[in-house]
């Protein structure tokens, strides 16, 4: 492999110049502050998601109260909050904290590398997914509300405004998601750019820490699947604004068109915001057993394989849209295909466990959390990928409780995993460990029964999408009503126990034991440097990498752990 | 043009690729989807469609050919304006570069007549779903026509000045694919009666 080091990498990155505040936190470059801007702006994004949750949880166990900090909710307004919950989870919160912030942050710093390849078409990329949120938050206040088609977008409720009734909201909503689209696209490319050339001397392909591979295939998945969305969304687009018929069947166009185009994408999805959620619980899992990561080169090939293979699996969302028997049979068989290679990378996550000299510190209680939550995800999913359970799975409460039980793990149990370990590196402080397992039991427990009834009253036949089950008697038994409070009841819960996560962040901010360089004593590269690392990153050393990252607890070794950087 | 300094992780090179070309690559990767899905989607809806033949027959297969002529002729000139680059002539580089785009805009130029005729004669993008994708995938390409001709210009002006010189190169990668897109679009809409 050719290694070339510039001769300007000796110069030094020392001549500090001081920046304005504006220049420096709204219009800066630099990796950190852009990963910042994403991590803060994807939380704000949550708190907005997780309310509208809140309301209509609330509307769903006490139908027609008046919910506290909103009102009454009205039908339409139930629609606009469980699309936008959906809409924000997945694409503000999920993609932006999870790759892009982790991304930007970890990428340079565990590489060795100053910035990113393109630090203008970086804070571009973050500059555009401002807007789109800005976009989205807009649609909420035009005339007819924000849109209420859900978040899968389906025409023609999409595609026409007379049946969704908000015919500005719709065309915003579709244009907030495509602005989304670029600012990642942006991003993608930035990332697997700086990850294939930019690493340190002596970084090998399978030198690169777990949790950059994940980011970098989860990257390339996005933009291999979003293209024919993207083409599906301007169809869409003409269709909501320009009048052609894309989707009309009474005019020559195809509902089931957007349907593919829509999972071609929305299913590649879930592992473009899984495999980065699975790479952050890969790099904490060895720190905290004090064990070399179990069959590194598996999971990565594995999870290349789960890419590949995430493009065959889309039309099981559609087995009882109309679709051929003999094609479900098809799906039927790649879905269960692809619970393997996942099934696998929890077995070798869990022998890397086996023997180690586990710490239950916080971080590492969200690691394993996460691979205890995500296989009752996994494992109900079984019977939704099977086409004939599915048929009568299909849109209950059953599919709503398994993808929340796969999207609650990636997007929540895996940020806070990430943030977490990284606090340390990224504020310079450590984070308040007793306070962090309050949050973190606080979090988990009611999660689950939040989502366990869930799956009760689906597989008792409840439907999504419904305003008020009252209007249903064999969807209002007594039993039915108090497990959705209990469910409701339980999310409150659970985001209560929320500020007990923003005050250790604000009370570890100001007051935290300082980190030092490397608190947890862990071997990757962005534990060489200060907490938090000054501009440039590295100073004017650059490291060199000698070994893989995960050589914890090495029999030639007296410490229990070997910077990749130290030459013996 | 960029004042600001480069950071050291745009001057390593692991893979021994230049970092320009290896994102413009990535960019192509993601346009081809793109451009994938559409052609894809229409495909699929003209074979379900024996109707559209109708349709198809009222587009221009002449106009359609001497723009297909227009845009590879501008491909040769991007080739030109590379080896002149290659060379370290960047004056000669921009010349050909310029040229280029002003192949792209006689390309825009037709085109705009061409559509000119068919709105005039009644065809628009709403009269039938054969129209919706012939203005939708050709209006796609016409925008990346478009940015492609302000990127090349962009361009030709730091290349007549000597400077960056590898960006030449770059653009080169992006208009081939644009040509290359059309290469499809041309038998789909035009040829295919």
């Amino acid at each position: 492999m050719a290694e070339t080091v510039h001769p300007a990498e000796q110069a030094a990155h020392g001549e500090h110049h001081e920046e304005g505040w504006v220049k420096k936190y709204l219009f800066s470059t630099d990796h950190k502050i852009i990963a910042m801007q994403y991590l803060f702006t994807g939380m704000a994004m949550g708190l907005i998601g997780a309310f509208f949750a809140y309301v209509f949880r609330m509307q769903l166990a006490f139908p027609g109260m008046e919910v506290p900090f909103f009102g009454v909710v009205s039908a339409n307004e139930y629609n606009s909050l469980i699309t936008n919950h959906g809409a924000i989870m997945i694409f503000w919160v999920a993609m932006p904290v999870l790759i892009a912030a982790f991304g930007n942050f970890l990428i340079p710093l565990m590489i060795g590398a100053d910035d990113m390849v393109f630090p203008r078409i970086n804070r571009l990329s973050y500059q555009i997914f401002f807007i789109s949120a800005l976009v989205l938050l807009a649609s909420f206040f035009v005339e007819g509300g924000g849109f209420g088609g859900a978040w899968t977008a389906y025409p023609p409720l999409s595609a026409n405004a007379a049946y969704s009734l908000t015919p500005m909201g719709a065309t915003l909503w579709l244009v907030a998601v495509a602005l989304e689209f670029v600012a990642f696209l942006l991003g993608g490319i930035n990332f697997v750019t700086t990850l294939m050339n930019s690493r340190t001397k002596g970084m090998g392909i399978y030198d690169i820490p777990m949790v950059l591979w994940m980011i970098i295939i989860a990257s390339i998945l996005f933009m291999a699947s979003v293209g024919p969305l993207i083409a599906g969304a301007v169809m869409l687009f003409m269709d909501q604004q320009v009048g052609t018929h894309f989707y009309d069947p009474t005019r020559g166009g195809d509902p089931l068109l957007w349907q593919h185009l829509f999972w071609f994408f929305g299913h590649p999805e879930v592992y473009v915001v899984l495999l980065p959620a699975m790479g952050i619980v890969a790099d904490i899992m060895p720190v905290f057993a004090r064990k070399k990561l179990f069959a590194y080169r598996t999971i990565l090939w594995t999870a290349i394989g789960t890419g590949v293979l995430s493009f065959t699996v889309w039309a099981h969302h559609q087995f009882i849209a109309g679709i051929d028997p003999r094609m479900a049979h098809v799906f039927t068989i790649t879905t269960l295909l692809i619970s393997i290679p996942i099934a696998e990378m929890c077995f070798v996550y869990i022998a890397t466990l086996y023997g180690g000299s586990i710490r239950l510190n916080t971080p590492m209680l969200w690691a394993l959390a996460f691979v205890a939550e995500f296989l009752i995800g996994g494992v109900t999913g079984i019977f939704l990928g099977a086409s004939g359970a599915d048929i009568y799975f299909h849109d209950t409460y059953f599919v709503l409780a398994h993808f929340h039980y796969t999207f609650f793990p990636i997007a929540i149990i895996g940020t806070y995993a990430g943030v977490t370990f990284w606090f340390p590196k990224m504020f310079g402080r450590m984070m308040n460990d007793t306070l962090g397992k309050i949050h973190f039991w606080g979090t988990i427990i009611p999660f689950n029964l939040i989502f366990i009834p869930l799956f009760v009253l689906g597989a008792a036949g409840q439907h999504r999408r419904i305003y008020d089950f009252t209007n249903y008697p064999m969807l209002a038994e007594p039993w039915m009503q108090d497990l959705r409070v209990l469910a409701t009841v339980s999310l409150v819960v659970m985001l209560a126990f929320q500020l007990v996560f923003f005050y250790n962040v604000i009370v570890s901010l100001v007051r935290g034991e300082k980190a030092g360089k490397n608190p947890w004593k862990s071997n990757t590269l962005e534990w060489t440097t200060e907490s938090p690392p000054p501009h440039g990153n590295f100073g004017d050393q650059y490291p060199t990498v000698y070994r893989p990252p995960y050589e914890y607890s090495h029999p030639d070794r007296e410490e229990d752990y070997w910077p990749q950087n130290l030459p013996n | 043009m960029s004042s600001a300094a480069r950071p050291i992780a745009n001057l390593r090179s692991a893979t021994g690729i230049p970092t320009g070309r290896l994102a413009v690559w990535w960019v192509v990767a993601s346009e081809i989807v793109i451009f994938g899905g559409i052609l894809a989607s229409y495909i699929m809806f003209r074979l379900a469609h024996d109707a559209w033949t109708v349709q198809a027959a009222n587009t221009n297969t002449t106009i359609g050919a001497i723009n297909t002529f227009v845009l590879l002729t501008s491909s040769l000139f991007a080739v030109l304006g590379h080896a002149n680059a290659v060379d370290g002539n960047g004056k000669r580089a921009a010349f050909f570069l310029r040229l280029t785009a002003l192949g792209g805009a006689i390309f825009i130029a037709i085109k705009s007549y061409e559509w000119y005729t068919e709105i005039s004669h009644g065809f628009t993008i709403t009269s039938n779903t054969f129209w919706s994708f012939y203005y939708t995938a050709a209006g796609l390409h016409a925008l990346h026509v478009i940015a492609g001709a302000v990127i090349l210009l962009l361009i030709a002006r730091d290349a007549a000045k000597n400077l960056e010189l590898h960006r030449v190169e770059l653009i080169g990668i992006y208009w081939h694919f644009v040509d290359i897109v059309w290469i499809f679009l041309f038998p789909l809409l035009y040829i295919a009666k």
